[in-house]
């Protein structure tokens, strides 16, 4: 029982990570249609942004804050200049892109800083709290807090305020929402801007508990991805249950199983998943028309 | 033996009927149109009886067969063929390259001799092209053979469509909407080509919205309102049926009909 | 002019030239080597042309057949007493059946779910291969017998260079022969529309498996060679990069262009050879093609070069 415990939190605390990457796709992909491979770099930047600003003797949360507005600023500039003038490509173009984008982030990154790993002091002290035999860090309770308090403020956005219902329509149906005078360019880069403080931020929270270096976005992404695909496409209560389901898919299966195939598991779930349910857990069928 | 029997057929989506027990039966040689006001069901009768969605009652059969489910490539080796409303033409292809698709079926598809353009392919080549060609100039568009699809006119594009069908030596044939966005000229060679077919004995199934052209060369006409049939019968039987003329004509119907 | 250029064969001929008197023109053998490698590259991009460019179906896991291809050169001789040429064809049969095994479920898949699928399907060989250390070596990978034909121990830039030279013409000659055939109609409809292919009776989904497995084929010999000519093999020979790699060279060059592919091959090769005193900089600048060319030239190199000067009809 404690083991089952053990797995579960640990699984719980990188599942709510791969959620909120889910949460960012879900929500450019709702918004433009666009499936954002660069997602995974944003969590990655949230970490070395905040890592460096650090060591350069900046008080934590103002490092914090700096790796949140460069996601920002990043993921706005990526928009502007590499999706938006790509309007109305091909689906293969529009993958090429935001993978291009992902591997011109990563090195960057290398670039402006190094290819080592690094991490971040725990954000709350010391001594992990025995819960049923297992250990449980103060870390992974920031981390799943931090992660419940995101998807609060944005179902809070999405639901109760003219601007995320704005989202919400543009989603919805582009052209009607432009037709009612929405400015759904407006909508699709503020989205864009949502996701890349929503990866960050999930970049702050976890490195304490799992390093970060240049490369450790594209993993990130894909995993995201998964949790986002078993979740359904474009719902957002399914990326965040999905999230949850791909971390703790893994932690049992590297708990019971083997650690070393402990990567493959997301890839099994999504392989899974659209071979059975081609539109996931929670989302919609529908009928082609022709 | 009727070529076509479609037997109560029915379908829903997301819960709204689109389709209420339809019948009806199509004979070789055949003309025979489905009208009806936009939303009556008819381009989803095409897609179910071409077996791209699957009925939730009723059956299709095709030469007393049951088919019903079958997948369309099936349907299609069993003879039957459609063109589409909303073009479904091969764009990045040349007009005669389109036509060779529907050859398919004919031709040897043993994929080793392809890879090594064995002279047997060659010649299969040539006896596709040649057959293509034949039918392009049926419908014709032999000025067009080797130019994009994607440049031709529209009205060309609908008789390509029918040309691509023939070429898989359909018994029964599918048009639907054929003379949509046509200009009078080209709808005339429309009426023209359709005749040739059903004269060879091809059962020939309309769903057009011209009622000029319906009323002239349909031996039969269904009528659908809302996914259900209201009347069947000739020309002459469906322009004075009352409830025709209260669901789908309408005034402006009427006239139009009393000028056919 | 046009009517050259409209024709596959013409491809295949002006690539056969090339290939012949290329090595005159090369200062040295850093250049035969590079040569060599564009050939081996070109002809992973010829057959994934044939799924992306011609049947219109995205793969973003094709490195995992080309390490197929690596990894059976290097364990049939090394564990297995198979000589090396046996293991290149057994290392091709394998990648084949595995793609005819897994393209039936996943080329149901459309779009966006298709390109993901694959994506998760390259990365479990690349997984695979990095954990097996036992047959594979591992993460650091493992030596590569030298290929010996009839006695002959076949090493060095010349030699492979006219090997994967040859055998690149004989690939595009393949993908030619296909492209004129039924199967090639029959792909280049299912790229158009599925729906009206369905309806003129072809079976799409073996098309599909057909256009699968032939790429999985081409990538896995491409693989083999390159774990030959290197002498080496690592579990990146599967990765994810090197999947994108592929498709960036086959829409870089212009997909349903054959030599757009080779092109695109030619072209991502010969960067980090030209940016080696930039070396950290290769991640920027792969990034930065990608995402200019998709903005600037979608249609690819070759196609729009081709319209620009009158030789194609748009």
């Amino acid at each position: 029982m404690p083991e089952f415990l053990q797995f579960a939190f640990s699984g719980l605390t990188v599942g709510a990570i791969y959620a909120l990457v889910a949460l960012g796709f879900t929500l450019i992909y709702n918004a433009s249609g666009v499936i954002y491979f660069a997602q995974g770099e944003f969590v990655m930047l949230g970490g070395m942004v905040t890592v460096f600003a650090h060591a350069a003797g900046m008080p934590l949360p103002l490092a914090a804050l700096t790796a949140l507005v460069t996601a920002v600023v990043i993921g706005l500039t990526l928009y502007k200049f590499a999706i938006e003038p790509a309007r109305g490509a091909s689906a293969v173009s529009l993958i090429i892109i935001t993978i291009g984008a992902s591997i011109l982030l990563r090195g960057v990154t290398s670039i402006v800083f190094d290819k080592n790993f690094h991490s971040l002091p725990p954000y709350a002290g010391g001594e992990p709290w025995i819960v049923g035999g297992a250990a449980l860090l103060p870390q992974s309770i920031i981390v799943l807090a931090g992660a419940a308090a995101i998807v609060a403020a944005l179902w809070y956005f999405l639901t109760r305020t003219l601007t995320g219902k704005a989202v919400l329509a543009t989603a919805a149906n582009r052209l009607a929402a432009r037709l009612v005078g929405i400015n759904t360019n407006a909508v699709v880069g503020l989205s864009f801007a949502v996701s890349a403080a929503i990866g960050a931020i999930g970049g702050i929270l976890m490195t304490p508990i799992t390093f970060t270096s240049y490369d450790s976005g594209t993993l990130l992404a894909l995993k995201g991805f998964a949790a986002a695909m078993l979740g359904g496409m474009g719902n957002p209560i399914g990326a965040v249950v999905g999230g949850l389901a791909v971390g703790l898919l893994e932690a049992f299966s590297a708990g019971y199983i083997s650690s070393s195939y402990k990567d493959a598991v997301a890839f099994l779930v999504i392989l899974g998943v659209l071979f059975v349910m081609p539109n996931g857990l929670f989302g919609r069928s529908g009928v082609e028309r022709v | 033996m009727s070529r076509l029997a479609v037997d109560n057929l029915g379908i829903s989506f997301g819960g709204v009927t689109a389709l209420t027990d339809v019948s009806f039966n199509v004979e070789a040689g055949e003309i025979f149109a489905i009208i009806g006001p936009n939303g009556a069901g008819k381009t989803t009768l095409f897609n179910i009886v071409s077996g791209l969605y699957p009925p939730r009652q009723g059956r299709v059969l095709l030469n007393d067969e049951d088919v019903t489910g079958l997948p369309p490539f099936k349907l299609a080796r069993r003879g039957l063929s459609r063109t589409f409303q909303n073009l479904q033409v091969f764009f990045r292809m040349s007009a005669v390259d389109n036509v060779m698709v529907g050859r398919h079926m004919h031709e040897k598809r043993n994929v080793i001799a392809h890879l090594f353009t064995l002279p047997s392919v060659l010649e299969q080549n040539r006896v596709t092209r040649a057959k293509a060609e034949e039918l392009l100039a049926f419908v014709d568009l032999s000025d067009v053979t080797d130019r994009p699809a994607g440049n031709l006119p529209y009205g060309a594009l609908r008789r390509l469509e029918i040309a691509r069908a023939l070429a898989t030596e359909p018994k029964i044939l599918l048009l639907d909407e054929p003379a949509a966005g046509c200009n009078p000229v080209e709808t005339e060679e429309i009426d023209n080509v359709i005749q040739k077919i059903a004269a060879t004995g091809v059962a020939v199934v309309l769903v057009e919205h011209d009622m000029k052209l319906v009323m002239k060369i349909s031996h039969r006409i269904h009528v659908l309102d809302q996914g259900h049939t209201i009347a069947q019968g000739s020309a002459a039987q469906v322009r004075t049926d009352e409830r025709v003329i209260a669901a789908y004509l309408g005034r402006h119907g009427q006239r139009e009909a009393g000028r056919a | 002019m046009r009517r050259f250029f409209d024709s596959p064969y013409a491809v295949v001929l002006v690539l056969a030239v090339v290939v012949a008197i290329l090595p005159l023109a090369l200062p040295s053998l850093f250049y035969l080597r590079v040569a060599a490698l564009i050939c081996i590259f070109a002809l992973a991009v010829v057959g994934l042309n044939l799924l992306i460019g011609f049947a219109g179906q995205v793969s973003l896991g094709h490195a995992g057949f080309f390490g197929i291809g690596a990894y059976a050169v290097a364990i049939g001789p090394t564990h297995l007493g198979v000589p090396p040429w046996l293991a290149l064809i057994a290392g091709a049969a394998a990648a084949g059946i595995v793609a005819f095994l897994v393209g039936r479920p996943i080329l149901r898949l459309r779009g966006h779910y298709l390109a993901v699928a694959t994506l998760g399907m390259g990365l479990l060989f690349a997984m695979v291969f990095a954990n097996e250390s036992a047959w594979t070596g591992g993460p650091d990978g493992m030596p590569v017998p030298r290929l010996e034909v009839f006695g002959w121990r076949i090493s060095g830039p010349w030699s492979w260079y006219w090997i994967a030279g040859v055998t690149l013409v004989i690939g595009a000659w393949i993908a030619a022969n296909v492209i004129a055939s039924p199967t090639g109609r029959a792909l280049r409809a299912i790229h158009d529309s599925e729906t009206a292919a369905q309806v003129l009776g072809i079976d799409v989904a073996r098309y599909k498996l057909i256009a699968f497995v032939l790429s999985a084929v081409y990538a896995a010999v491409a693989g083999a060679y390159l774990a030959m000519f290197d002498g080496l093999v690592t579990p990146e020979a599967a990765g994810f990069l090197r999947s994108i790699e592929f498709v960036t060279m086959a829409v870089l060059g212009g997909l349903g262009s054959t030599l757009g592919g080779i092109v695109g091959a030619a072209l991502l090769v010969l960067l980090p050879q030209l940016l080696t005193v930039f070396h950290d900089y290769e991640h920027i600048a792969l990034g930065l093609v990608m995402i200019l060319v998709m903005i600037f030239v979608p249609a690819g190199i070759v196609p729009s070069l081709a319209t620009l000067l009158g030789w194609k009809r748009s």
